[in-house]
């Protein structure tokens, strides 16, 4: 049961195989199982979750539920929900209850889906490796001496350990697309403003964005379906029509123009990764598309423009944690001065604080000019590349990440190092473009992805792209071999 | 650009994070290495580029103006660290 995909889950749910209750249950089982070694959720709610499945029963027997009513799903611990902590990684929020839900937790409820706990991810999704949570890092199922990416660590692990059929992501600099990549599941950043971020704790508002995680691009469309659509609660939520995402997931791939960067198979790329991207691309090709080599002349600036444009906003949005509201308060303030910097000395983790440093220094009297101002037209010279790029082709291809999953501690001293692991995937969000990763290959035994970047509002065309290739591939049904054995 | 510890101190002061003194020389050092790599943007000709603040070049909407949300005063109290007669509560700041 564990290892249906989203689509079959629906199947099996509407052909009356089994009950949400028997299928969450399972989940929950393998969930009480894997969960002690692999650090993948920081917070389970059985009886919440086995409530909401069998209200779901009750409306399948009724005739009236919703296509996905019953379906579990696991929630990255960066979306408020009521009455059950929302720690978004960081001890400042340890004790954190919210009095409401996000949105996408909303529309996720109205449409029947059962939630089965929060997953662990970096502090504030802050991080590339899970390894910034202040819950401890949660374990990649391939290998678990390696880190399952981030910041959406968690939610990859859990879909690809089967602790969830699917999960939901955030995606700032790649959050959602390199621990996809990383843990072999298929995961989708959508266009900026496409899904809202109301109730999903701000890290950098103009690059956040919440994304579905999951085995199929089958299954990211039909999760997407659910959390796409326009928010009078978020002023930057966008007002395009939503597309059945689903709907064009068979179109043929004949004369789809692909293009190719240069600057994402230079120097920096791992061998073995670039071979597996290269079958990946000629895999496309043989079902028609046509392969463009393309160039994105701004891509020496990615990473520079968006350590300073991401920190600058994150040190704005966590000024709002201060012990005075809700959350962390450190004992014994002396002041008020005392609370506030001792409580953000003490709720916030070192990459947090480094973050909220480097952006309060970008943002200061004499420096905004050289550093935020310089950073804000750069990110103009970044989009335009895309904007050029796509007067020839259709989409944009490319690696996911420069190599596989790394070892836990590999680049945790070093902060920079940590940054060039998110090359290839800062660029959409830069540009506020969607982006995909589908799992491409292993490499020593570790999955890689095949990253998939389209137009403004382009998600169909990168899931009939992704769809096509796994009807040709058989890399997203590979699993990793777990103690407790391989699911069949 | 080259990073004082003292500069990290008013940084610090700036965000409202203390940095113990022990602590202070392996920061100034990590954000030093920060500001060593976002510093190749300076080589970049921008010239006569507008800033681009939103990806899709969205501005803020207006809507009516009109209460839509209710009080939740009591929700919201419940989950302060110090509140009493509905009131959140700090270290005096004025004798």
């Amino acid at each position: 049961m564990i290892n249906h995909t989203v689509a079959t889950l629906i199947h099996g749910l509407s052909e009356k195989q089994f009950s949400s209750e028997e299928l969450t249950r399972a989940f929950l089982d393998r969930i009480a199982s894997l969960n002690g070694s692999l650090n993948s959720f920081i917070t389970v709610d059985p009886d919440h979750a086995i409530a909401s499945a069998r209200k779901a029963d009750a409306e399948r027997a009724a005739g009236n539920a919703p296509a996905l009513a019953g379906v579990p799903i696991a929630h990255k611990d960066i979306f408020c929900t009521a009455g059950i902590k929302t720690s978004c990684g960081s001890r400042m929020l340890d004790n954190f209850v919210p009095p409401y839900d996000a949105t996408l937790i909303k529309r996720f409820q109205a449409h029947g889906c059962v939630m089965l706990g929060k997953t662990n991810m970096d502090e504030f999704a802050m991080g590339s490796s899970n390894e910034n949570s202040f819950y401890g890092p949660a374990l990649n199922p391939w290998d678990t001496h390696c880190v399952p990416g981030g910041s959406s660590g968690g939610s990859a692990a859990a879909v690809a350990a089967r602790m969830a059929p699917a999960a939901t992501g955030t995606d700032t600099g790649g959050s959602i697309r390199q621990p996809a990549a990383f843990c072999g599941i298929t995961g989708l950043k959508p266009t900026y403003g496409r899904v809202s971020r109301l109730g999903m704790v701000a890290f950098a508002s103009s690059l956040d964005q919440a994304g579905p995680m999951a085995r199929t691009a089958e299954d990211c469309a039909l999760l997407l379906n659910v959390m796409a659509g326009h928010d009078a609660g978020d002023s930057t939520s966008a007002t395009e029509s939503v597309p059945d995402y689903t709907a064009s997931l068979e179109n043929s791939l004949e004369g789809l123009r692909i293009g190719l960067p240069t600057q994402f198979f230079g120097a920096g790329l791992d061998a073995q990764t670039g071979a597996c991207i290269d079958e990946a691309l000629k895999v496309l090709e043989q079902r028609g598309a046509i392969l463009k080599e393309v160039s994105l002349p701004h891509s020496d600036l990615t990473i520079p423009t968006y350590y300073i444009v991401a920190p600058a906003e994150a040190s704005t949005n966590l000024s709002r944690f201060d012990g005075v509201r809700y959350g962390y308060r450190c004992e014994d303030p002396v002041d008020l001065h005392d609370l506030y910097t001792r409580t953000r000395e003490e709720g916030f983790g070192d990459e947090v604080k480094r973050r909220i440093l480097v952006g309060t220094y970008a943002l200061s009297a004499g420096y905004y000019d050289a550093y935020y101002r310089k950073a804000q037209q750069a990110r103009r010279l970044i989009r335009q590349d895309f904007l050029d790029c796509f007067e020839d082709v259709d989409i944009i291809a490319g690696p996911t990440t420069p190599g596989p999953a790394f070892a836990l501690g590999a680049k945790s001293d070093d902060p920079v190092s940590m940054y060039l692991e998110d090359v290839y995937t800062l660029a959409a969000n830069l540009a506020g473009l969607p982006g995909m990763s589908v799992p491409a290959g292993l490499v020593d035994g570790k999955p890689v992805g095949l990253q998939l970047i389209g137009q403004h509002f382009g998600e169909s065309a990168l899931l009939n792209a992704a769809h096509q290739f796994q009807l040709a591939t058989d890399w997203h049904l590979k699993q990793p071999q777990l103690d407790s054995g391989e699911v069949s | 650009m080259s990073i004082e510890q003292s500069d990290i101190q008013s940084i610090a002061e700036l965000a409202r994070i203390r940095v113990s003194d022990d602590q202070l020389e392996a920061v100034t050092e990590r954000i030093q290495s920060i500001l060593s790599m976002v510093d190749q943007l300076q080589a970049a000709d921008t010239a006569n580029v507008e800033p681009m603040a939103n990806p899709l070049d969205a501005t803020a909407r207006l809507r009516a103006d009109e209460v839509t949300e209710t009080n939740q005063r009591e929700a919201f109290q419940a989950i302060a660290p110090a509140v009493e007669n509905g009131l959140y509560l700090v270290p005096k700041v004025i004798e």
